[in-house]
């Protein structure tokens, strides 16, 4: 059990640890790696508590997409450090009251918050025992609430399609391989043999 | 005390020491795929090959791994040191951890976890890092070049290995890879899912950055991509943990589709070979079906590639899952518990 609250510690600390070294760091793409570390973190946080299957989620959907992107992005971006830096005392101020002002609503949150009285019943069980924690939750979503969950897919297809349409536009004079015409292409329709006199030309 | 010894340290040192007997094997077989590698193509192109060092050649790995070893480590003066030597770290390392879910014979597993299948798909989709880091941080054009490509192109290409393993997965009915083994006793997934093997070799191809889709390192172009500034034992662990990855590729095939540590035929002579045998058997098919391949066919344009993994296999492996599916339901062979 020793082992466990250590390992746990050690977990909690370095995504912490990290999360200040994401805002903190200078350069931004030192700033997405330590929020890959992050997310290694709380992956490794759900598996100490049972959920494997968030944690690998968690790991292929934020490490090995979301992020991967984020890198890309970051990594193209030609940014100046010092131009960065320059700022940073006429800001400060603001950020700092907005940051202060989403403290206090945080304490206050905190302070009055109390469980629900139904919420620790269910937190004692939170998967059948004979069942892995895949199969629960493949229950819950795709079983129990099948036509929300497919309500909510629909609704994001709908903002990808939309933001498809409002960034495509299409640009003449473009030239594309076809593909099916080129495979189609029939040696007759392509290669012509001529003989060609001599000093005739054709 | 006991308790101690008997609950942590005892475990610990059983634990390293399976770990030992995993990798240590796994190093010699990367030496010798080299090795391999250099053979084939040889013979594929009427040449002799490497056959100075030792008997036919066979002690020339260890000449280059030693010759990696003493050379000198450079660093670029405009690179971002951290992550410069970090980079080719990654690689390795995740080249390696993948193999803690992978059955080699019957119980012969290090992690026998639930979630094997994902474990898998989350390790191999990490590989993308070490690359991306590696280009970036060596602040050379050619390098970032090779990096970008080989991002878009590990990205794009995880999309049909995921609706693949999918499609397996529906018919084994587990995220185990031990039961997924199990599960094929009656037949090995290749038949009924041969278009998805298929699928999965190429996309494998392109995952590991091998002909003809190693366009990060296409050397006409890039000089060697993204590993162009890397030098001495940098430069070897990129290179280990890219011939680490296609075997563990070809073990991942041969647990989805070639029925893992199964003899193709459960009777007398066959089922006298262990399993293990029958494990190692299928990789080296696969991994010659790799050499052979890159042997074969000239390189990818990048326009190309792209079109093959977005516009022809994604939507193609999304049929097939949906059809998998229908059947299972219709036939009633959904697995059950």
């Amino acid at each position: 059990m020793i082992v466990q609250a250590l390992v746990f510690y050690m977990f909690a600390a370095i995504a912490v640890a990290g999360g200040v070294m994401v805002i903190s760091a200078r350069n931004p793409v030192h700033s997405v790696l330590f929020l890959i570390l992050v997310f290694f973190n709380a992956a490794g946080l759900f598996l100490l508590l049972g959920a494997e299957f968030l944690a690998m989620v968690l790991v292929v959907v934020y490490v090995g997409a979301v992020a991967v992107l984020f890198l890309f992005v970051v990594m193209m971006l030609d940014i100046n450090y010092l131009k960065l830096r320059e700022g940073f005392l006429q800001y400060l101020p603001t950020g700092a009251l907005v940051g202060l002002v989403l403290l206090v609503e945080l304490g206050l949150v905190l302070g009055s918050w109390v469980f629900a009285p139904e919420a620790p019943a269910q937190l004692a069980a939170p998967t059948p025992a004979d069942l892995t924690n895949t199969e629960a939750l493949g229950q819950i979503v795709y079983t129990q609430y099948v036509y929300l969950f497919q309500a909510a897919g629909l609704i994001l297809l709908v903002a990808m399609v939309g933001t498809i349409l409002l960034t495509l536009r299409a640009r003449d004079g473009v030239r594309r391989q076809n593909i099916s015409r080129q495979i189609s292409r029939t040696r007759e329709e392509s290669v012509e043999i001529r003989k060609v006199p001599t000093r005739g030309g054709i | 005390m006991a308790d101690f010894v008997d609950g942590y340290v005892l475990p610990t040192a059983i634990i390293v020491a399976q770990i030992l007997a995993i990798v240590l094997p796994l190093l010699v077989a990367v030496a010798y795929l080299t090795y391999a590698e250099r053979k084939v193509i040889a013979a594929m192109q009427m040449r002799k090959g490497p056959n100075v060092v030792g008997p036919f050649g066979l002690l020339q790995p260890l000449a280059d791994g030693l010759k990696l070893f003493m050379k000198e480590t450079v660093v670029p003066s405009g690179a971002n040191r951290a992550v410069f030597v970090l980079a080719p770290m990654l690689t390795f390392i995740l080249s390696l951890i993948a193999w803690a879910v992978i059955p080699f014979n019957e119980g012969w597993v290090l992690a026998d976890i639930n979630v094997g299948v994902l474990y898998l798909f989350a390790i191999s989709s990490l590989g993308v890092y070490g690359i991306i880091m590696a280009g970036w941080a060596s602040n050379s054009k050619y390098a970032f070049l090779g990096a970008m490509r080989s991002a878009a192109q590990m990205v794009s290409y995880e999309v049909s290995i995921g609706l693949v393993m999918i499609s397996v997965l529906l018919t084994a009915g587990t995220l185990n890879l031990s039961q997924l083994v199990e599960a094929q006793k009656t037949v090995w997934y290749v038949i009924p899912h041969l278009p998805m093997f298929v699928i999965f070799f190429i996309s494998a191809l392109a995952e590991t950055n091998r002909a003809p889709f190693d366009l990060p390192e296409a050397e006409a172009e890039l000089v060697s991509g993204y590993n162009v500034e890397y030098s001495s034992m940098t430069f070897a662990l990129f290179f280990l943990g890219e011939y680490a990855n296609m075997i563990l590729m070809s073990g991942i095939m041969t647990i989805l589709f070639l029925g893992g540590w199964l003899p193709p035929l459960d009777i007398a002579p066959f089922n006298w070979i262990p399993g293990i045998v029958w494990f190692g058997l299928k990789v080296a098919l696969l991994l010659f079906g790799f050499l052979w391949v890159r042997a074969t066919f000239p390189r990818y344009r990048y326009d190309q590639l792209m079109r093959l993994g977005w516009k022809v296999f994604l939507p193609f492996s999304l049929i097939w899952l949906v059809l998998t599916a229908g059947v299972l339901m219709a036939t009633g062979w959904v697995p059950t518990k």
